[in-house]
This record gives C-alpha cells, structure tokens and sequence, in this order.
C-alpha cells in the first residue's frame, strides 16, 4: 500500500529520536508489523533503504516483527487468532469479530551510536 | 498531544539501556553516607572507560545497596545503545489529525471521509446531496485527486465552497493536507464538511485525517468480494453506501452478498442503497447526514 509514505515517517521518527539521543548513527532498526495492517514487509523494505539514504539510519539493518492478527470472536467471548480480515472465527465459524491486535504499525526499538 | 514530535502524552518513553555493562563488576563505589532513617548518599562511579561521575540518592528505612538504577553518562565514541521508542510510525499523522479533530468539534462541524475505488461515483453523490442540502445548512467540501482540479469545479458549480487537494504521487491525503485545505476553505460552523478522498480503497484507511466517520462507497459495478479484498477499509468505516443502484437490473450484483461480506469484516457497519442519478435511496442518506450533524451540534 503507502509503503513509502509510511518509510518516510519512519524515518522523520529515527531522525528525531536520534537526534533526542544525541546519536550518530542508527545501526538498527526494530519494527512491529502487524498481519492485518496491509503493509507488505517487502515492499517496505524497500522503502526504508530508500527514505534512509542520506539520513543518519543509512545502511542501517531492519528488523521486521510481525505479530499474527488477533480478533475477539463475540460468539465465543473470547480473543482467538486470525490470519486476516474476514476470516470466520478459528473456533466456532462464525463471523462476529472485533480486531485487537496485528494491525499495528510501531516503531519499537533502534540501536544507535 | 504534542504536536511538534507527534508524541501522544505519557506515550513517548525512551529509556536507554546499556549494553556490555555490568555495574557491580566494573564500578568502583565510594558510598559516603551517614545512617539516619531518611538520608542522601553521594555515589561516585568509575567506569572502565575512566570516566568517572556521581550523583545523590535517597534511601528510606532498611535500604539495601544493590544498585540496580540505570545512569545517564556520555558514552565512549562507538557504544552501541539500544532506545527503546514504541512509537507508532504514524504517530505524526494522528497528532495533526487529534487536532483537526478538536477544531472540527470547537466548530459543530461534522467531518466525513469519503473513501472509494476510483470510478464510484463519490463526486456525483456529493453533486446531488449538495444540490438536495440547497444551502438549508454549511456545506463545505475538500477535494483530494493525485491531478486536476475537475472534481472541485463540479462541486464548486453547486454553489458549494469547494477546495482541491492534488496529491501529485501520493495515494492518499494526509493530516496535515486537510489541516492545510480547511485552513484555507474554512470550516463549515455547525455544518457538514465532506472530504472526498483519493480514490484508492488500501492506503487511505490508515490515514486518520480528524473525521468523524469514514464512509466507504462502493458502486454496484463493482464486486461483491470487495469488503474481504479490501478489508482495512471496510472495518475501518463507520457506513458503508451503495451506490448506482439504477444499473442492478443490467448487472449480475448480488446487494445482500456485498452486505454480508462488509459484515464479515465489520459487524457493526451501517449500510445505505441509493442512486445518485435516480434518487433511489437519497432522502435516507440525507437522513443520515442531518442525523449524524444533530449528534455532533448536541455533543458538548
């Protein structure tokens, strides 16, 4: 989807936090993806190491977590697991589910010097 | 929320952690401290890298001396540290669109996200609901296209106050376009201020842009498949409209089918049939409208 805009912020968000650190340069990068956030790993990948050229995260490795999607299933009353949108609850078959989680979009942790 | 880091309150948290560090085994400790119940203690350090600093710290009553507190220090050029950020990457975004939000409340406006594929008929419903508001209430109505400003003519010859945003490449609009357009338009006081947003059904649900409600279009030329192929922005939107309901005799479109599966992805979304070009179905739209700006003119 927007990969490249969401490679720009990400790195607009390295350039401060990097700069708040008073560090030189960014060596790696920990982000979380989750499986329902329609963002393709790859592609943004791709991305980053473009935003990054010229930035003090250039070169620097990424780390691509990506948490599986997890749903409340209102028929069941419980959390289960799903691989994405519109799938019918893994326990019951039915379709009443509310996302909780894999949709996010974080920047977790980056090592800098 | 802070809206130069786009920070959240309480929600920027950069701890440093040091690695390669052992505090009991490289430090020497110099403890100067006297025992009262309540007391400071100078603590001096030496690190390996000969640096050396100290600072205060209390103890209350039946202190132990594991020092397990964490340091701030210039690091020796090279040490890798490792911030722990938990940011999210579009945190920048949502903190203009939390102010766009809180403008668009102070005002009474209701602000809707019109979001679709391409070829929808966003812009025709929006001609006819303007044409069919007639003035009775403050309309306005941003316009966002990757080129040309051909959709804010048409709605501009309603007699709508109408703005476009080009995108140039972008896929979506973003925050800050709609704070930078609304700025310029001006809001709509206790009226309906309409975003019609780039026609593209994936990159535009993750872009909060301060709305009320997202309404997700979708034209019976479509598929019916559409909700599950495209289900970020179906769970993301609060209705969902139906629209060239006029052409379901000529088609092979299965209505309850697209419904069904726009459920599966959000259970609670609302659903309205029209045709922009017949009328079908336009008063119950209307109806909501009017209904969703007498919620936002009632709220405090």
């Amino acid at each position: 989807m927007h990969e490249v805009s969401l490679a720009t912020a990400l790195i607009d968000l390295v350039n401060e936090q990097a700069t708040a650190a008073r560090a030189n340069r960014v060596t790696r990068l920990v982000v979380e993806i989750g499986a329902l956030s329609h963002v393709d790993p790859h592609a943004l990948r791709f991305a980053v190491d473009a935003a990054a050229l010229g930035s003090v995260a250039e070169g620097a490795a990424l780390q691509i977590d990506e948490p599986e999607g997890v749903a409340y299933c209102l028929d069941c009353e419980a959390s289960v697991p799903i691989a994405a949108r519109g799938e019918p609850c893994p326990r019951c078959g039915g379709g009443k589910l509310l996302v909780q989680g894999g949709d996010e979009m974080r920047l977790k942790e980056m090592e800098v010097v | 929320m802070c809206s130069t880091c786009g920070c959240g309150q309480g929600d920027k948290r950069v701890e440093e952690i040091h690695h390669h560090h052992d505090h009991h085994g490289h430090h020497a400790h110099d403890h100067v401290h006297d025992h009262g119940h309540e007391h400071l203690h100078e603590h001096v350090h030496t690190h390996a890298d000969g640096t050396t600093h100290s600072h205060p710290h209390e103890h209350g009553d039946g202190h132990s001396h594991d020092h397990a507190h964490t340091h701030e220090h210039a690091h020796e050029a090279g040490a890798a540290r490792l911030i722990s950020v938990e940011q999210d990457i579009l945190a920048k975004n949502d903190a203009i669109a939390a102010e766009n939000r809180r403008g668009f409340h102070a005002a009474k406006t209701l602000a809707l996200n019109l979001v679709s594929s391409p070829g929808s008929g966003k812009t025709a419903l929006l001609v006819e609901t303007l044409k069919r508001i007639d003035g009775g209430y403050p309309v306005a109505v941003v316009e966002g296209d990757q080129e040309t400003t051909a959709d804010a003519d048409r709605i501009r010859a309603t007699g709508a106050p109408a703005i476009q945003i080009n995108t140039g490449k972008g896929c979506h609009l973003d925050a800050d376009l709609v704070r930078t357009a609304v700025a310029r338009l001006g809001t709509p006081q206790n009226g309906v201020l309409f975003i019609e947003n780039v026609g593209n059904l994936v990159c535009p649900a993750g872009f909060d842009l301060g709305e009320a409600h997202k309404v997700v279009i979708v034209s019976v030329t479509e598929g019916e498949d559409k909700p599950l192929k495209y289900s970020g922005m179906f769970a993301a939107a609060d209705l969902m409209v139906v629209t060239k309901t006029d052409l379901l005799p000529h088609l092979d479109f299965d209505v309850d089918r697209l419904v069904a599966n726009a459920r599966r992805v959000n259970p609670a979304i609302a659903v309205l049939k029209l045709s922009a070009k017949s009328g079908d179905g336009m008063e119950r739209w209307l109806n909501w409208l009017a209904g969703a700006r007498a919620l936002r003119l009632a709220a405090e």
